[in-house]
């Protein structure tokens, strides 16, 4: 496969694994005192664990998973919300399957579907629109989820449903940006950060300077990186050669698919479609200002919230859920705490019964150490 | 977050609606190529882009591409020399 | 196969109630699509059977059932009936099984073509002539529209397993290579195209066949061979970590050592699937001593059926979990059962 097989290269990944050894004993890094690097997308914490690289590196490097994961960060309120809009007869409810398990307060969208809803899992919004042209007598809703990398499909999709007239579709939108949560997090004063792996796919969008303020304002280096693993490997050392270096910059790692400035054709969608909602909630962070979009009054007949008077365009307005008791996926978010110090890790809250959202995506970090034994694997091997 | 890979441009199946036959690794999906579209469409036939979600987000820069493997090229020889140098000194001990 | 000369007596394109009611045109339907395809002995509702396999000292009956639901009923590189007759074959044949006889159950949908039907029981009629067995019992029953989806098929199977023959995963030691008889996944991934909700095409086709006549040879060449399992759902990753719990040791996989089709990988580069995890209707894992590891590749390289066989790891003492995969980094993961559906992801 062109652009991915060279990037698997075992030879290269050993000679960047023996210089981020080298820089991290240059910084004095040790495994008590680790040098803490946050890879901000869910897709770089589940590359680290699909290849190992987090027990192929120097014991003084520490990987902090961030909260780049769409399906985590989504609050139980939501799903309820899903299920609500997937349960009206009416509709055909489409989704990308990695939200399709992620519980609710009473349900999941799986649980929803046996329960009689017609839920869809597809692969692109694309596809959504394709079947509201085919069921012009059913409501055909697209679960709009994820950060910048996916806005500009649900907005585009909207264009062009706006450009047919296809009114029977809609979108229950829960876009989210990255800055906002990154600066919440840098704001914590229990954060203990030390550089970024920055998210590639979403800078493939926005471009790598909404991120400066990071460097600017925090003094702390990111790397824009790419997916695979020597992308990965090299993005670690070039943070932590601008740690050697005692620089803080913006660097960008996966200059062959990220522009400087981003894509101009779906920024310019997004712009057009969407406008940002004056807070919106996180799973674990709780509410951020000016962290979700909405759909513009424009596209209101686009609007699954409107069109059905759900979430926050209920009258009379949404109260937050709280999290389920013993839940403590908002520690591990901020990291504060690894998957494993949780008390219900493998215990009340495994892949089988997710108790937390962190254990339900297989880019949460919990899933994660549990599906890829990051955890299980030292932890019992050490017992 | 965020699954993307790259895939090859084979065909513009709808012009209208800017909809164009991707192939990767000989499977084949009708993808949306408005993202990278920035002069006459059939331009895009033989490119190389990023593909997430049924979108084309990127045309693959293949200039960089190969900047970047480069760069990783020459870490791995400078370590095999490093590694070579290694097994030289632990031989030499050895003899000693 | 039997090429009926007789005029047909079904009127009617499609199945409906009537197909099922026990009169006449149940018995045309059964006469007609069923019977006189697969020939089964005598008339009567049960079959009355003999193989010498059984007369010798020793020799043990193996039984196994199993029901097939598939969508759709027919893709590329098969369809539902060829489906039934490879899944019970290989369950009997993995067992160290000779399969025998076949019993074949259809619940058909109203509504459904007699041509598609048809089609179905030729394709059973041709893969059992392959595995060499017969399919010598069946039922049919008729359900209203929406109470299947199309036809469900339940075959049972019996066979012999010869005096001497214990394979078990239980008998599996430390120190066994473990091999699988060619590329993994193609099932899953021509079923998943073939829905077409995705909207994805590629030249795949299901790797559904019988592997009774690759095992056979397989004992011949590597007489100490423990056991052996076909990789149906939840892919190689279920089926190994089924065997090396039951036997009590790890398995580490070799991630380069996996045979996979260039498609298949694609396909799960696009929709984040694990080629692990999906399903496999011809293909099985082999737990063979060290010494005989070469011998069983070779016999199985030699045959269609195992063309692209592989020594993808070995079991080795009980570890943490059953079963971990080495990357090409030198990295290790476990290697899980699957929870729920495999489904595709964006993140």
């Amino acid at each position: 496969m062109r652009y991915v097989e060279e990037f698997r290269d075992p030879k290269a990944a050993k000679a960047l694994i023996a210089a981020i050894g080298a820089m991290a004993d240059r910084l004095g890094a040790t495994k008590a005192e680790p040098v803490r690097i946050m890879e901000i997308c869910g897709g770089h914490t589940h590359a680290i664990f699909r290849y190992g690289l987090d027990k192929l590196v120097h014991e003084g490097i520490e990987f902090i998973h961030g909260p780049g994961c769409p399906v985590c960060v989504l609050p139980m309120a939501r799903v309820d919300e899903c299920v609500e809009i997937a349960e009206k007869p009416e509709v055909i409810f489409t989704t990308f399957g990695d939200a399709m398990r992620v519980p609710g307060t009473k349900k999941s969208l799986l649980q929803a579907k046996a329960d009689g809803a017609d839920v869809r899992t597809v692969y692109s919004p694309l596809d959504a629109l394709e079947l509201a042209r085919r069921n012009p007598d059913r409501e055909v809703v697209f679960f709009g989820l994820g950060f910048e990398t996916t806005t500009p499909s649900t907005a585009l999709s909207i264009q062009q449903a706006a450009r047919e007239g296809l009114t029977n579709f809609s979108v229950f939108c829960n876009h989210i940006t990255v800055p906002p949560p990154i600066k919440a997090l840098l704001d914590d004063p229990y954060m203990l950060l030390d550089g970024f792996v920055g998210p590639g796919h979403v800078s493939m969008v926005i471009g790598i300077h909404p991120l400066d303020f990071v460097a600017q304002d925090y003094g702390k280096p990111l790397v824009v990186a790419g997916f695979e693993p020597l992308d990965l490997l090299q993005s670690v050392l070039m943070v932590l050669t601008q740690l050697a270096e005692g620089r803080a910059e913006i660097e960008n790692q996966y200059a062959r698919v990220v522009p400087e400035h981003g894509n101009a054709v779906s920024l310019a969608a997004i712009e057009d479609v969407y406008e940002k909602r004056p807070s919106f909630e996180w799973r674990g962070l709780g509410e951020i200002d000016a962290s979700g979009l909405r759909i513009r009054a424009a596209y209101r007949p686009w609007d699954a919230e409107e069109k059905f008077g759900i979430g926050y365009a209920k009258a009379g307005g949404r109260a937050p859920t709280p999290e389920p008791e013993g839940c403590a996926c908002g520690s591990v978010m901020t990291g504060r705490m690894k998957p494993t110090q949780c008390p219900q890790f493998g215990r009340g809250c495994t892949p089988d019964t997710p108790l937390g959202a962190l254990m339900v995506s297989s880019e949460g970090a919990c899933a994660a150490y549990w599906t890829y034994g990051g955890a299980r694997l030292s932890v019992e091997a050490a017992e | 977050m965020c699954l993307g890979i790259p895939g090859q441009i084979t065909a513009i199946t709808d012009a209208a609606r800017q909809m164009g036959m991707a192939e990767v690794s000989g499977v084949r999906r009708e993808v949306s190529l408005a993202p990278v579209v920035t002069g006459p469409l059939e331009d895009l036939v033989g490119e190389w882009v990023l593909i997430h979600v049924g979108f084309a987000m990127a045309v693959i820069d293949e200039h960089e591409a190969a900047e970047t493997l480069e760069a990783l090229r020459s870490l791995g020889e400078a370590q095999e020399a490093l590694d070579q140098m290694a097994e030289g000194d632990r031989a030499l001990a050895g003899r000693g | 196969m039997n090429m009926s000369a007789k005029p047909s007596r079904l009127r009617d394109a499609r199945v409906t109630l009537a197909h099922g009611g026990g009169g006449r045109a149940m018995r045309d339907l059964i006469e007609e699509v069923f019977t006189d395809v697969f020939q089964p002995p005598g008339s009567e509702d049960q079959a009355r059977l003999m193989d010498a396999a059984l007369q010798e000292p020793g020799a043990r009956l193996a039984f196994t059932t199993d029901s097939f639901v598939v969508t759709p009923v027919e893709f590329p590189g098969g369809d539902i009936g060829k489906l039934a007759v490879c899944g019970t074959v290989n369950d009997l044949a993995v067992g160290g099984a000779k399969p025998l006889w076949l019993s074949a159950a259809f619940i058909i949908e109203e509504g459904t073509e007699i041509a598609l039907l048809r089609r179905i029981v030729a394709s059973m009629a041709r893969e059992a002539a392959a595995a060499g067995v017969r399919i010598v019992t069946g039922d049919t029953k008729v359900v209203g529209r929406g109470a299947c989806d199309t036809v469900f098929i339940t075959t049972s199977g019996v066979g012999v397993i010869p005096a001497g023959r214990d394979m078990a995963a239980e008998d599996i030691r430390e120190g066994d290579v473990v091999l699988v008889n060619g590329v993994l996944g193609d099932h899953g991934a021509t079923i998943l195209a073939a829905r077409g909700d995705l909207a994805l095409s590629t030249p795949l086709e299901s790797d559904c066949q019988s592997l009774n006549h690759l095992i056979e040879a397989v004992l011949a060449a590597a007489p100490g061979t423990r056991a052996a399992r076909d990789a149906t759902r939840g892919g190689l990753a279920s089926t190994l970590n089924e065997m090396a719990e039951a036997a009590g040791v790890t398995v580490t996989l070799e991630e380069e050592a996996l045979p996979l089709r260039a498609e298949v990988k694609g396909m799960c580069e696009i929709l984040g699937l694990d080629p692990l995890y999906l399903a496999n209707e011809g293909t099985l894992a082999l737990f063979v001593p060290a010494d005989q590891a070469q011998a069983a590749l070779e016999a199985m390289q030699a045959m269609d059926a195992g063309r692209t066989a592989a020594i993808v790891g070995r079991a080795g003492p009980r570890g943490p979990v059953p079963v971990v995969l080495r990357t090409a980094f030198g990295g290790q993961r476990i290697v899980d059962m699957l929870v729920g559906e495999q489904l595709p992801r964006i993140c």
